[in-house]
This record gives C-alpha cells, structure tokens and sequence, in this order.
C-alpha cells in the first residue's frame, strides 16, 4: 500500500523524525489557513499530493512568499491533472496539497530503506546526490550510492549509522543528528512494517538539522493486518476504481491496456496466459487471478470486471482445475455467462478433474464459447476470434 | 531417488485440524505420504484420519520420528511455526502458507540458513516426488513417476508444465514449488543444485516469473555446472513496470527484475527458454532426446 506524503510525515512525527511544519489542505483557503495561522513565517511551500514522484518537475510544487501566492497556487495546483514520470501519460488529478514552511536548505542528500531480495535483509541505502531520479544515479554513477546490510539479529547498528555519515561527508552537529536520523527512521520502517522508505531529498540546513523535505512510503500489504492506524491512510481516489471493485470480491486484479480480458486460476499461470496473449497477436487487457475456488459467483464477478474495460474484445479463461474439478467449474461458467449476457466471444480453456465432462457442457450450452484442448489450441483460438471480430 | 521427498519422509502436518490442513492431509494420506503426525496447539491427544495430533511439534518428532513438516497455519502464525519447526529438529520444513510479513521472513531466512535447515516457500505448492510421496496441495493424478525435475515459482503454471510432460509420458523425479515471495526459504539455485547432484534426474524444468535476480543467480550456476539439459519459462513477459501481479514478490521494481533480462541470461547460461508456457513439454522432449544420443555415442 502507498500513503501521500503528508501522511507519511505524520508517521515520521510521531517517531520523533525531524521534518517541517506543515499540514494537509484540501481547498485554496484552507491552504491559506494552514500557512497564516498554523505555520506562520514568510515562506511556504504548496505541494500537490499524489501517490507519484517526480512532482516538482510536472509543476505541482511551488514556492510562495506571500499569503497571496499560497492562494494562488493552491488554487492552479488543485484540480490540475498533474503528468510525472511515475504517473504516466494520463496522469493524475490533484486533490490534497500540503503546506509546509520553508526550510533553508545546505546540501540535499538521499536515503531510502528497502528489502534486498538478493540477500533476505533490509538495506540502508543513502547517496549525496539528493533530489534527483535515484534509479538514474544507481544506473550512471553507482558507486555514489552508500549501501548499509541489516543483520535482523543484531539490529541497524550505531556505527553503521556512522558509516552512511561520514561517507556522506558530514562532520560536526550535522553528522550527529544524521546518525540521529539515521537509527530513528530505521526504527520507523521497522515497526510499521514498510516496504519501502524513500526521504528524496533529505536536507541539511545552515544551521545544521537534518531534515525530511519528502517522505515516500509502501507498506507490506501481507503486514497491514497489525496496523490498523496505517490502513486508515489509503486513499482509494488513487487508485484504479475497477480494482477496489475486484477487491471487494476478493479477486486480484490488475488493469492493463489490452483487448484480451483473462481469467485465470493462480497468479504464475495468469502471468503466463497474459503472455500467450500476445503471443496469439492481441494484448492483455488485465491480469485477474480468481484464486483456489473457481465458482459461478467468482466467475460472475470476473466478467463484470472485464467487462466494464469497454477495450475489450474477447476473453480467454484458462483454468488448471488440479483439486477443483471442471465441471464445477464449467458450470459455473455457464450460468455466469448467462447471467451477465456476454456479447463477445469467450475462449475456455479447462484442464484437470473432469476436463472432458467440462468441455462437452461448454458446447452443449448453446452459449458462445470457444471450446480449447490445450494452452497451444487456447492461443490459436484467441487469434481466431480476433481476426474475426 | 529424487530430492527432498522419498520413502523415508515422516510427515508432520502444523495445523492438522484447520479447514486447508484436514483438507490436504486426507488427500497426501491417499496418495501414499508418509503422514505420521499432526500439530495443533490445544488439541494434543485427539486423532484426525487416525493419525495422533500433538500440541507441540517436538512431541511430534519425539513420539513419531517426524523428520519433515509441512505448514498450512495462517500467516500471522507461520513465522512461528517455522521457527518451531527448526527448533524441534525438523530439516526439512515446507511452508505453503500465504501472506506472512516479509519482516517476519527475514528474521526467520536467518534462523533456517544458521541451522541447515531447508525451508521450501512460504506462498508455494509444496513439493512431490511421483510414486513415493506428495507434500503440499498440488493434484497428484496430473504426475508421473520419472526423470525430469520441475522448480518452479508459481502453482497452477507448475501443474500445467508438468500435464505437458506427462502427456508426452515424460515423468518427474521430483517437482518443487518454490513459492512466490519475495523472502523464500530455498531460491532455484539451491533446487537446482540438487536435481544437478541427483543421479536419478535427466532434465530441469525451470519456470520463474518477474521481480528479483533470483533467476539471473541460477542461471550463472548453470552456465557453470549443470551439463543435464534445463528448460526455462519466465512468466510475466507483459507484465507493467510497478504493478505487482498477485504474487508478492512478482513485481518490476527499479526497472529490475524484468521477464527480458531473465530470459536473456538464461539462454546466454544454454538454458533453452520458450515465450510460450505451451511449448514447456515438447521442448524438454526434444532436449532429452539430443541428450540421451550423446550419452549412448559416448
């Protein structure tokens, strides 16, 4: 799960990570409000708050000097459909902004903390150029990236804290608050059960604090059960409403840009049946795994799901009935393909228990279905119905 | 032989009593596993399909000689479960279920290695050896006694490979679901390592997926040491940058991890990678085939 990153600097807050003062707003006078009376000063940052990156360079961040500038600019950013590179082409509508005070910055540094796949453990990674793309320092100049191993049974300790410091090239007040900084934020990614912590850029001030400009969190979604006040972060307008839908039924769902709708039983095999796709010359409009129990109502929910991408044009179900057998299955699929009254044509794939049963119901039922033998015959049907229709 | 699972496996089921455990105890009981005890803490001294349950798995491996376990407890309890397992003397623990933390795996990967213990999954199929035993959810009828090993990150794409091979009466030594997280107890090089050992397996069917480097580490193993021929999938070839695609652990992230640079260094290791998942079986057949020539003109 992704939160903004206003919430994410409450979180920070609240473990006693430094950032800066600043609140959420949701109109042009609330953000007026915020800067007057909750932060005060002479200089405010409006930020617009969307669950992508790259948002200054798409112009949803802007510094105000004045009360009339907050106004000003909270009321171009909210509402504008804002294009980053994470967001891609189609963007995303900003809805929320954060006001923050201004923060006289020194140099701009970065650290993110993730897991290292590689080796099972959590990695501290922090480099000097702060406030840039740090997939493209990783790629042009990786040897500026600083990389810290966690041992989960001793812990992130105090002098690899040292270590990331002195190799950032700190010294003084400003190496003891980052080493500060350092244990605290670990400390956050730890008990929140975060995936990823990214603070891009993480800032020196003249006057020597360490601060947290941005704050990006994912969380574990298998750990969001044990935090509760986390889940209270998702903010569902960003994301695709067909997937909150499919989620509702327990189904998972991914939308994709395709004219192939699939479902399918397990995720590997739904990745593979999206590639046989297009293999079979069209694209995969969706990656949708039904899960252990392929039954009329999962099936049901399924279409609907499909069917509401109106890029659709035929549908490929393949399921490996191992322990569910396929008539079940087959009948399930027919009563929901009557129910919901397809229209375009539906490729079927079944195999395992009962798969020759299932298939002469398939094409008994008098419904529109392609009746495929394999995953060979499944892909050589779906290039069939699509060079027909 | 085959890895793993054999003859001498003596199963103790974590979570006997719970509606998956009953479920596929009954059915590893039928296909002929070895099942000799269940644990569900609470519930020592009952019975389920007449094999004792006990409230600790130590008991378990004290009165039964449990020497594998395999876990179908709910995620917020797995970790535990493991760590019980390893502690009670298990060395071979497989874990099916979904859903734990990765925090909680991490602390629990350190734990397996330090000990030697081999830990499949979690968030896998578990593993089967045709004809001797059956640990895990996987359909047994779709298997057949052989020569081929299947390692594999997903489930249902597993069972489709191995269909594909059995029908062109092609039998497996042993097939391993891996699992599809991103912490994972055992990684295709360990698999890998012992069907290449095993004097009883020919071939490898090797089926990844997007997200991770795990594949690229096996495949430098390969090009190294593995001279049996090894015939590779990748799922995920459409699959969007950032999106995680159900699994876990299946996710492009950083522009890392995708299906294009796996298979790449699968074939510059001499793995023969097919983009159709239906072109697993023949292709196999076809490789053991010029294997099986060479051998007999050597």
């Amino acid at each position: 799960m992704k939160i903004h990153e206003y919430q994410g600097k409450e979180i920070l807050r609240k473990f006693n990570v430094p950032v800066p003062k600043g609140n959420v707003a949701f109109t042009p006078e609330e953000a007026v409000r915020v800067a007057k009376e909750e932060l005060g000063g002479e200089l405010w940052v409006v930020k617009a708050q969307i669950h992508a990156g790259g948002r200054g360079k798409g112009g949803g961040v802007k510094v105000a000097k004045s009360l009339h500038e907050v106004y000003e600019y909270a009321k171009t950013i909210l509402g504008m459909n804002l294009v980053t590179h994470q967001t891609g082409p189609e963007g995303k509508i900003v809805k929320r902004l954060l006001i923050e005070q201004g923060v006289n910055i020194d140099r701009e540094l970065y650290i993110g903390i993730t897991l290292d796949r590689g080796v099972s453990r959590n990695v501290i990674m922090a480099s000097t150029e702060g406030g840039m793309e740090i997939e493209k320092v990783a790629e042009e100049t990786p040897e500026k990236i600083i990389k810290e191993w966690i041992d989960p049974s001793t812990g992130f300790g105090a002098y690899q804290a040292r270590n990331i410091a002195f190799a950032l090239g700190l010294s003084g007040a400003q190496h003891k608050n980052a080493v500060s900084f350092l244990l605290k934020l670990y400390d956050v990614y730890v008990k929140t059960d975060a995936s990823l912590v990214e603070i891009n850029p993480l800032v020196i001030t003249k006057e020597g604090e360490v601060i947290a400009l941005d704050a990006k969190f994912n969380f574990d979604d298998n750990a969001l059960y044990r935090h509760s006040d986390i889940m209270t972060y998702r903010d569902f307008d960003e994301e695709d409403p067909l997937e909150v839908e499919a989620s509702r039924y327990s189904l998972n769902y991914v939308k994709l840009d395709g004219n192939v709708g699939c479902m399918v039983n397990g995720a590997g095999l739904a990745m593979g049946t999206m590639d046989i796709i297009k293999l079979a010359g069209g694209e995969p409009a969706n990656f949708l795994d039904v899960g252990g129990g392929a039954n009329k109502d999962t099936v049901s929910n399924g279409f609907k799901i499909i069917l509401s991408d109106p890029k659709v044009r035929a549908i490929l179900i393949n399921i490996f009935g191992g322990i569910v057998r396929c008539d079940r299955v087959a009948e399930g699929v027919i009563l929901a393909a009557k129910e919901i009254d397809v229209k375009i044509p539906i490729v079927v794939r079944l195999e395992g228990t009962n798969a020759k049963e299932a298939g002469i119901m398939l094409k008994e039922s008098g419904l529109n279905f392609e009746v495929a033998k394999s995953l060979k015959d499944a892909a050589e049907k779906v290039t069939k119905v699509l060079s027909i229709n | 032989m085959s890895i793993l699972v054999d003859k001498k496996t003596r199963l103790v089921v974590q979570g006997i009593t719970g509606s998956e455990g009953s479920f596929h105890t009954k059915q590893m009981i039928e296909y002929g596993t070895k099942v000799v005890a269940g644990v569900t803490p609470g519930k020592g001294g009952t019975e389920f399909e007449g094999v004792p349950v006990y409230n600790t798995v130590k008991e378990a491996v004290l009165h039964q000689k449990a020497n594998t376990s395999v876990i179908f407890v709910p995620a917020g309890f797995a970790a535990d479960a493991v760590l019980e397992a390893v502690d009670a003397g298990i060395k071979v623990v497989i874990c099916i279920t979904e859903g734990i933390p990765a925090n909680d795996m991490i602390a629990v990967y350190q734990k397996v290695k330090s000990e030697d213990v081999v830990l499949i999954g979690p968030n896998c199929p578990g593993v089967i050896s045709p004809g001797k035993g059956k640990i895990g959810i996987m359909p047994g009828f779709i298997h057949k006694a052989g020569r081929v090993g299947v390692v594999s990150r997903s489930g249902t794409l597993t069972y489709e490979a191995v269909k594909q091979l059995s029908d062109l009466k092609i039998g497996q030594s042993t097939c391993v679901g891996i699992g599809g997280d991103p912490i994972i107890g055992s990684r295709f090089i360990d698999i890998i390592k012992l069907f290449n050992e095993d004097p009883d397996t020919d071939g490898i069917v090797m089926i990844g997926e997007i997200g991770g480097s795990a594949e690229e580490e096996a495949a430098e193993f390969i090009k190294k040491y593995v001279k049996k021929p090894v015939v590779g999938f990748i799922a995920g070839q459409t699959a969007p940058p950032g999106r995680r695609m159900g699994h876990a652990g299946a996710i492009i992230s950083g522009g890392k991890g995708t299906a294009s640079e796996k298979m790449a260094a699968m074939k510059k290791a001499g793995i023969k990678v097919v983009s159709s998942p239906a072109e697993i079986g023949s292709t196999m057949q076809k490789a053991l085939e010029t294997y099986y020539s060479k051998l007999a003109t050597k």
